[in-house]
């Protein structure tokens, strides 16, 4: 009984620290973005599959293009959001910052390897192989290979505040090396597709339309999916102090 | 100059360490040579594809040897305890660091000065030509300055043999591309080349910096 009451205790005073406004406030925000993320996507998929042209010379496959950006996108979003979350933790010694950042690492393995997965499938379709050396390419997978060692150190350091450290010193040095990865590779050999979006009439203006649709929408779920993440971090930060304190 | 005195103290300890015991030099430089010798095997080096394969056999053994002496710089440190007599000194971080970094230049050179004329000699290239030193100096400066960084992170874990290599080699492959295409561009001269020397000077500058800022965190505890 008196360890049950310790144990509410370290609770209330846990709950107390992150402000009790933030436990109240924070399911109403991923309610909204999850509600948001929801019906983008419902749309996104009805736009891509539905009104989106097929590409005259590449058919349907062409039509991944709309997922592969997006997922491209938030794995570099990702990783930016890790690298400021990483100055800002060393910065202002704010162990929030490293929830942040953990967070952010977390979903971007994972983006950057659909990234890979789904551009691999489009270069079969469209340039007829599954893998070439090329300067974007390339650095999507020197950056998933950052990103898992990232994840690697995390894991092998542990939760500490030595862990925090170390991680965020590898997230800004990985995230200054990435565009100098990009242009030594760039200089090697080069094949990718130039962005055509910013460019006048490269692309139809309902293909833009669409892909800024489908951008937002997978913005949206990355917001949704780092509010989810990020209370997880806090959580098992708690759960871990908890234990300490029994021991 | 405190400064000055502060790394050289550091680093002749660090070479008189090396001087007594031996291990590391004599271990990366057959290391280093044991790479060429099986490179020579699994490309079959012949004249007409020497010109493709050496710079990238050449580049693969320091990189390798490197890592290993790498791998050593900060553990031995921390295996002995003494990790922590070093940080409770009144010595600049950046002193340690630069002392650290220059002292693996060191371990790494000595092995690429041994490497080198037995390479030369096995692959029957004529690589004594001058910019050579140049690009040795410039891609190693590279690899050791990440690297030292990141074998002061790799040796806080259990797993650092591991965890080193897979954390530096993603982050040198700017180098590694330079310097196997300058050193390529020595052997057989091709027109149009971009300016890698420049590009491993300016990686050489922005991680000699960064990780001189960053590595207080690293090695704070």
């Amino acid at each position: 009984m008196a360890l049950a009451n310790n144990q509410t205790h370290i609770e209330e005073q846990a709950a107390q620290q992150g402000g009790p406004a933030a436990t109240v406030r924070l399911p109403i925000v991923s309610i909204i973005l999850l509600a948001l993320t929801s019906i983008g996507m419902m749309v996104s998929i009805g736009l891509i599959f539905l009104v989106a042209p097929t590409d005259a010379v590449e058919g349907l496959p062409q039509r991944i293009f709309y997922f592969h950006v997006p997922v491209s996108w938030i794995g570099m979003l990702a990783f930016g959001v890790l690298a400021a979350a990483s100055i800002a933790y060393l910065w202002k010694k704010d162990e929030r910052w490293d929830w942040l950042a953990r967070a952010s690492a977390e979903i971007g393995t994972v983006f950057i390897t659909l990234a890979l997965v789904t551009g691999s499938i489009w270069g079969r379709t469209t340039w007829g192989t599954w893998w070439t050396w090329d300067a974007r390419l390339t650095t999507t997978l020197i950056l998933w290979f950052i990103y898992i060692g990232y994840m690697m150190l995390r894991s092998y350091m542990g939760r500490t505040h030595a862990s925090a450290r170390s991680a965020a010193v590898l997230g800004i040095i990985g995230f200054i090396d990435v565009p100098i990865i990009y242009e030594s590779v760039n200089w090697w050999r080069t094949l990718h597709p130039q962005p055509e979006v910013g460019t006048p009439g490269a692309l139809p203006p309902e293909v833009v339309g669409i892909l800024m649709v489908s951008l937002v929408t997978f913005t949206l779920l990355y917001c949704f999916l780092m509010v989810q993440l990020y209370q997880l971090e806090k959580t098992q930060m708690l759960a871990q102090r908890l234990r300490a304190s029994l021991e | 100059m405190i400064f000055l005195e502060q790394v050289i103290a550091i680093l002749w300890k660090d070479v008189r360490y090396e001087l007594r015991s031996k291990q590391m030099w004599t271990g990366m430089g057959l290391f280093a040579l044991l790479v060429l010798v099986i490179f020579n095997f699994a490309f079959d080096l012949r004249v007409d594809n020497k010109a493709a394969v050496a710079p990238g056999a050449l580049w693969v053994a320091f990189v390798f040897a490197s890592i290993l002496g790498l791998g050593r710089t900060i553990a031995a440190e921390r295996e002995k305890g003494s990790m922590d007599r070093l940080l409770l000194c009144p010595v600049d971080r950046k002193a340690i660091y630069l002392a650290k970094l220059l002292g693996n230049m060191l371990f790494i050179g000595v092995v690429e000065v041994v490497a080198l004329p037995i390479f030369a000699a096995l692959f029957d290239v004529p690589l004594f030509v001058g910019p050579l030193l140049a690009i040795v100096l410039l891609g190693t400066l590279g690899i050791a300055a990440v690297g030292t960084l990141f074998s002061a992170m790799a040796a806080a874990t259990q797993a650092r043999e591991l965890l080193l290599p897979i954390l530096v080699f993603p982050l040198i492959v700017p180098v590694v591309i330079g310097s196997v295409r300058a050193t390529g561009t020595l052997l057989v001269a091709t027109a149009n080349e971009p300016p890698w020397l420049g590009l491993i000077a300016a990686f050489d500058v922005i991680f000699l910096s960064v990780s001189m800022l960053t590595f207080v965190y690293v090695v704070e505890e």
